[in-house]
């Protein structure tokens, strides 16, 4: 199979650096458990969410009005996209309206979705991501690996050379202290002399038209206060009906993603600055499709917290990139699957079903169940391998009849016994690779027991 | 007395034949007298859990023929009772048959535990002894409570495992993180899911066990390949067989 297998053999492949990924994640992991215990009425925190999310879904159209209407109460201009296409035209024309020759842009996964960055590169705009990480993958030119954590594969040594290249750091450094300050340096100076700033939304608040990003570098503070336009770019799904909801979701998103209480910033927006220009543009871009179906409505509650990647044992040894995909992880492989099926034919079986991402997800959703749906869909889709399909038509017409599968599993144990070790362990048995086959017993079950009950 | 059948998984049935016997007899000792309807063959999961699902419907409509008969099944199997019980819904839609069985299906431990209320075993068990939580037992059939969710904990099998004489349970650092078997995982994302197998035998390495011990043997076979090739000093035995006081 190839997919996300041979990419994450690649990536286990490196010296250590799985074994290093996985516990960087587990790490974090080990403190959302911490902050997350610390909150007694933890599990009725997630039901209020997850009730919350299901109510704005099923009235969403209304609440999307609604917060349309007090956006522009406020001043605010709002534009709606139906795709990615629509919104990176929306964005670069408001943009060159305004002749905008340089962008800062504060983390928004939506404009990853999008592919926002090289549409605007292309119009000669300058983008610089001020999120710390954002901006190192951005120098490196990859995509983000974590959807909070962007560049959790890149140790400290890396990034140091990273910024020799590019900032101009000492060759050979890497205390995170001093490269950091040498990014804020760089980023202030960006700041400084950008035209508009560019945010995604956390929360979007119906009843009163603002909308809430949260950070903890300030960066969308900054680069929004500084020049005269504010974008802010939202996927439909991150409206909330009322202020006072929003105290269930940040009290679960940032002990989820971090284990931090709260996120350092939670900035609000309630219509422009004096004198300056704020846009909203609310993307479609498929969901009103997952709007309609039942078994995949739910994964519109994601809040972005990234506490499935964190928990996954596939995503915590794999990491980020074997996804290839703008969000990866558990909940990655619904929603990208949902865009281009061919393409992530492999993420949903990229999972071992263990269930600790519906079990740690702050909004409630059943992930495992819903990566389990995606494999039936694949199926009716003729997207699964045509051998795993014939295998498993066989293996139903065996257990069909009892006879037949008594007579195979005695061949099978014969087989395993007789047959040489270098035709059981060969390259075309990758169980074999790494582990040796269990020993087989001369009888089954069935055969003894009914020897011992002289049936 | 409560016609009780034996639920064999289909793999248990042909290759660890003695985690079948020490599950009839645990019961047996305890008064129950299983059957074993020689009809079952497999439940379904390995074509359900690809995507197959018009593979496993057949499979599905047999087993609730086979086993509505009994007042209880009963399977040393956490993964394959749940299966029946969390994944069958979608062969049988408001169907009465399956509707009656459903709440009737039990894996060993949890029948121990709360039909047969034990709270003794005549068993003698001088080891280190880790636990692997299997993940379908204790996420989809709340065998115990997950690290993941803030109630207080509970675990069905750690029960039953303290009951033993001489028995000394060890923690593992992770709780009760997947062993990487996975079904059909465990092959067409063999590097993934061996390194997670690893790490698993590692953790419960450095706590001291001398036994690893499992409500599914699916999770033990593949832990267990992983350790016969490395020759690491680690045994790997089904619950069933502590329960029943079989020796190393
Ligand atoms: S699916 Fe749940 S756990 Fe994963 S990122 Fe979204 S909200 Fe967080």
């Amino acid at each position: 199979m190839t997919g996300h297998p041979t990419r994450a053999a690649e990536f286990i492949a490196l010296p250590q650096r799985a074994a290093w990924h996985d516990q960087s994640l587990w790490f974090v992991r080990a403190k959302r458990d911490k902050a997350a215990k610390a909150i007694p009425e933890w599990e009725s925190l997630r039901d209020a969410a997850a009730a919350i999310k299901a109510h704005t879904v099923a009235n969403l159209a209304d609440y999307l009005e609604e917060f349309e209407r007090n956006a522009k109460k406020l001043g605010a201009v709002v534009h709606w996209a139906r795709d990615a296409a629509e919104h990176n035209a929306i964005v670069l024309k408001i943009l060159s309206d305004h002749n905008v020759k340089r962008v800062v842009k504060s983390k928004s996964m939506l404009t990853e979705e999008c592919h926002l960055n090289p549409h605007l590169e292309a119009a000669g705009i300058e983008v610089v991501d001020t999120d710390l990480g954002e901006r190192i993958v951005q120098l490196a030119n990859e995509r983000p690996s974590h959807i909070v954590l962007p560049c959790i594969h890149k140790k400290k040594e890396e990034i140091g050379e990273l910024f020799h290249e590019h900032l101009g750091t000492d060759a050979g450094a890497s205390d995170p202290q001093y490269l950091t300050e040498a990014a804020r340096g760089h980023l202030r100076d960006r700041f400084l002399k950008a035209d508009a700033g560019l945010t995604g939304v956390n929360f979007a608040i119906a009843e009163t038209g603002g909308f809430v990003v949260c950070t903890n570098e300030g960066n969308a503070d900054l680069g929004v206060s500084l020049p005269p336009i504010h974008i802010a770019c939202m996927g439909i799904e991150k409206l909330i009906p009322k202020a006072s909801d929003l105290g269930v979701f940040l009290r679960l998103l940032a002990r989820s993603a971090t284990g931090q209480a709260i996120t350092t910033y939670s900035s609000h927006f309630h219509g422009p600055r004096a004198g300056c220009e704020l846009h909203i543009v609310l993307v479609d871009n498929g969901r009103s499709t997952v709007l309609g179906q039942d078994d995949f409505r739910r994964s519109l509650n994601c809040i972005r917290c990234g506490a499935c990647m964190n928990t996954c044992p596939v995503y915590r040894r794999s990491g980020g990139h074997s996804y290839n995909a703008t969000v990866p992880g558990p909940i990655g492989s619904i929603l990208e699957p949902a865009r281009d099926p061919a393409k992530h034919a492999s993420l949903p079986h990229a999972c071992s079903l263990c269930g600790s991402c519906s079990d740690v997800c702050p909004v409630k959703i059943n992930i495992h169940e819903q990566l389990l749906i995606w494999r039936r869909e694949l199926v009716k889709k003729g997207l699964l391998p045509l051998t795993k399909r014939w295998a498993m038509s066989i293996g139903s017409a065996v257990f069909q009849r009892p006879w037949l599968y008594k007579m195979a599993g005695g061949m099978g144990r014969l087989a395993l016994k007789l047959l040489p070790r270098f035709l059981v362990y060969s390259r075309l048995n990758p169980w074999g690779k790494q582990r040796e086959l269990p020993t087989p017993p001369k009888q089954s079950f069935r055969d003894q027991y009914k020897a011992r009950h002289g049936k | 007395m409560p016609r009780v059948g034996l639920f064999i998984p289909c793999y248990i049935d042909q290759m660890y034949p003695d985690v079948g016997f020490a599950t009839v007899e645990v019961l047996e000792r305890l008064g129950i007298t299983v059957e074993f309807p020689e009809a079952q063959t497999c439940c379904g999961q390995p074509m359900a859990n690809t995507g197959c699902t018009e593979a496993a419907a057949p499979l599905a409509r047999r087993f609730v023929e086979i086993f509505e008969p009994y007042d209880a099944v009963v399977c040393p199997s956490g993964s394959c009772v749940a299966m029946v019980r969390a994944h069958y819904h979608e062969y049988f839609h408001h169907d009465l048959r399956y509707d009656a069985l459903r709440p009737k299906v039990f894996e060993l431990c949890e029948y121990l535990v709360d039909v047969l209320k034990v709270d003794k075993l005549p068993v003698r068990f001088p080891h280190k002894v880790g636990l692997h939580q299997s993940c379908h037992g204790l996420r989809e059939l709340r065998l115990g409570s997950s690290s993941e969710t803030i109630v207080a904990p509970f675990n069905k099998a750690k029960q039953l495992l303290e009951l033993i004489d001489g028995l000394e349970l060890v923690e593992p650092a992770r709780p009760d993180e997947c062993c990487g078997f996975g079904g059909t995982f465990a092959v067409s994302e063999e590097a993934v899911s061996c390194l997670m197998g690893h790490d698993r035998i590692a953790d419960h390495l450095q706590a001291g066990a001398e036994v690893m011990t499992a409500t599914d043997m699916s999770c033990l076979m593949h832990l267990d390949g992983l350790i016969r090739r490395d020759k690491r000093p680690l045994r790997c035995m089904h619950i069933a067989e502590l329960l029943a006081g079989r020796p190393v």
